[in-house]
């Protein structure tokens, strides 16, 4: 399995990747980490006429704090991510996924915004970007853009992106104080597609439930207060709502009873996390 | 930069094992392959292609990863280092002497990978847990072991690592 011929740039700006967006559109490949677009040109899913590594950018490659969010540049792994000193305190559900999000070996690669990119509706990122209800930062030749992660996220594989536009940063909120945040995945090898995952979020009262494996994009719904009988039957209903499907890897009733069942203790626990 | 062509070789340099080593690579080549065809480095195996087996794992500037998921054009001016690498005069490394003490080699073709991973994690990581090289392990997929060997001299030489720091 080897890829169709392209050529190749290896970028030195963000000026010079929308430049040649503008002429490529979609026969162009946007390359970060290419843990998940180096498959798909082995198998030649994708031909593209050309591919764009931005992992040489230095503007690209920054882990900030601004204003309300974390921000994270275009060209950062998940590796750096993982390594950086202030993550569980200012993203602990990043910090809590982050782990599960492929190997040791991809992670040393595989980038942080790649995944937000690539939009699988099993991937760990996308679904805890839409819990926290993160950003992300475009830019084009026609200008530079911030979308919501709700008008960003349309479906599998999926997003808003126009076929000119980069993604430079994502941005996740920062955690405050006395919230509460949990991460639960089911797969066949840790590292390996999720069969179902399932973030939380406590916040005052309110509890906020992600599931991503299931539906074609991560689907969140808050459960207030809810408990016992009432919370089971709102998860129950939630579970029939994303209309899973039997694959290779699980039955769809099978994906029901786990959000059923991992939705309700990820609920307690994020609560019992509130202060 | 320029845009390398498709179809066409271009030069490609980078460290290999400590030495400069040059070799022709289209801009489609897999490192996995330069390394291999180009290189001659035939220690690196390659197993499924698309980065679930771990077989291919090399380290690219001191960080484990799959060379069959990176371009041989984007590891110009690196320092890749292979199994070759262990074990430059003839001497095991500490990893390497572990494995053969607890037969966590069967076949030999998850091998390479498994101790170019380990190498990192452990060069890294010295205080690590069986559970941390357990999913470092379970990056790679092995046929033959069973991976209980496997653990085990990964487990040895965290231990060895640890006793030694500890020595005054």
């Amino acid at each position: 399995m080897k890829p169709a011929q392209f050529d190749y740039l290896r970028a030195g700006s963000i000026e010079e990747v929308v430049s040649h967006l503008e002429t490529y559109g979609d026969r162009a490949r946007i390359m970060a980490g290419g843990q998940t677009l180096m498959p798909m040109l082995n198998f030649r899913l994708v031909e593209p006429e050309l591919i764009i590594d931005i992992t040489g950018i230095a503007p690209l490659a920054h882990i900030r704090m601004s204003g309300p969010w974390v921000e994270i540049g275009a060209a950062v792994t998940q590796s750096s991510l993982l390594d950086w000193s202030d993550l569980s305190r200012e993203v602990p559900l990043v910090a809590a996924a982050l782990p599960w999000v492929g190997h040791f070996q991809t992670r040393n690669r595989g980038t942080v915004c790649g995944s937000i990119a690539h939009a699988d509706p099993s991937s760990e990122l996308p679904l805890v970007l839409a819990v926290l209800g993160g950003a992300i930062d475009l830019a084009s030749k026609r200008g530079t853009r911030t979308l919501k992660v709700s008008e960003f996220q349309l479906g599998m594989l999926t997003t808003a992106r126009a076929p000119d536009e980069l993604i430079t940063s994502v941005r996740f909120p920062r955690a405050k104080k006395g919230e509460g945040y949990v991460f639960r995945e089911v797969a066949r090898r840790h590292g390996d597609f999720a069969i179902v995952s399932l973030a939380g979020m406590a916040v005052a009262g309110q509890v906020v439930l992600g599931v991503g494996g299931v539906a074609g994009s991560p689907t969140v719904r808050a459960f207030g207060t809810l408990k016992d009988a009432a919370l089971d039957d709102a998860l129950n209903a939630f579970a029939w709502e994303m209309g899973g499907h039997d694959d290779v890897h699980a039955t769809a009733r099978y994906r029901r009873d786990l959000v059923r069942m991992l939705g309700k203790q990820v609920i307690e626990e994020a609560r019992a996390c509130l202060s | 930069m320029p845009i390398l062509k498709a179809g066409e070789r271009h030069t490609v340099t980078l460290t290999l094992n400590g030495r400069p080593a040059t070799g022709y690579a289209e801009s489609r080549t897999l490192l996995s392959d330069f390394i291999r065809h180009e290189l001659g480095a035939t220690g690196t195996h390659v197993g499924c292609e698309h980065g679930v087996c771990g077989a291919c794992t090399v380290r690219v500037d001191g960080k484990a990863v799959r060379s069959c998921l990176t371009l041989a054009v984007q590891a110009a001016g690196c320092q890749v280092e292979t199994v070759e690498g262990l074990a430059p005069r003839g001497t095991l490394s500490i990893l390497q002497e572990a494995f053969k003490r607890h037969h966590a080699v069967q076949c030999g073709y998850c091998t390479p990978g498994i101790l170019m991973s380990l190498t990192h994690y452990l060069e890294t990581n010295p205080e690590a847990t069986e559970m941390q090289l357990r999913e470092v392990i379970g990056g790679h997929l092995c046929r033959c072991t069973g991976y209980t060997q496997i653990v085990a001299a990964a487990v040895d030489v965290a231990t060895r690592l640890r006793e030694a720091a500890r020595k005054p």
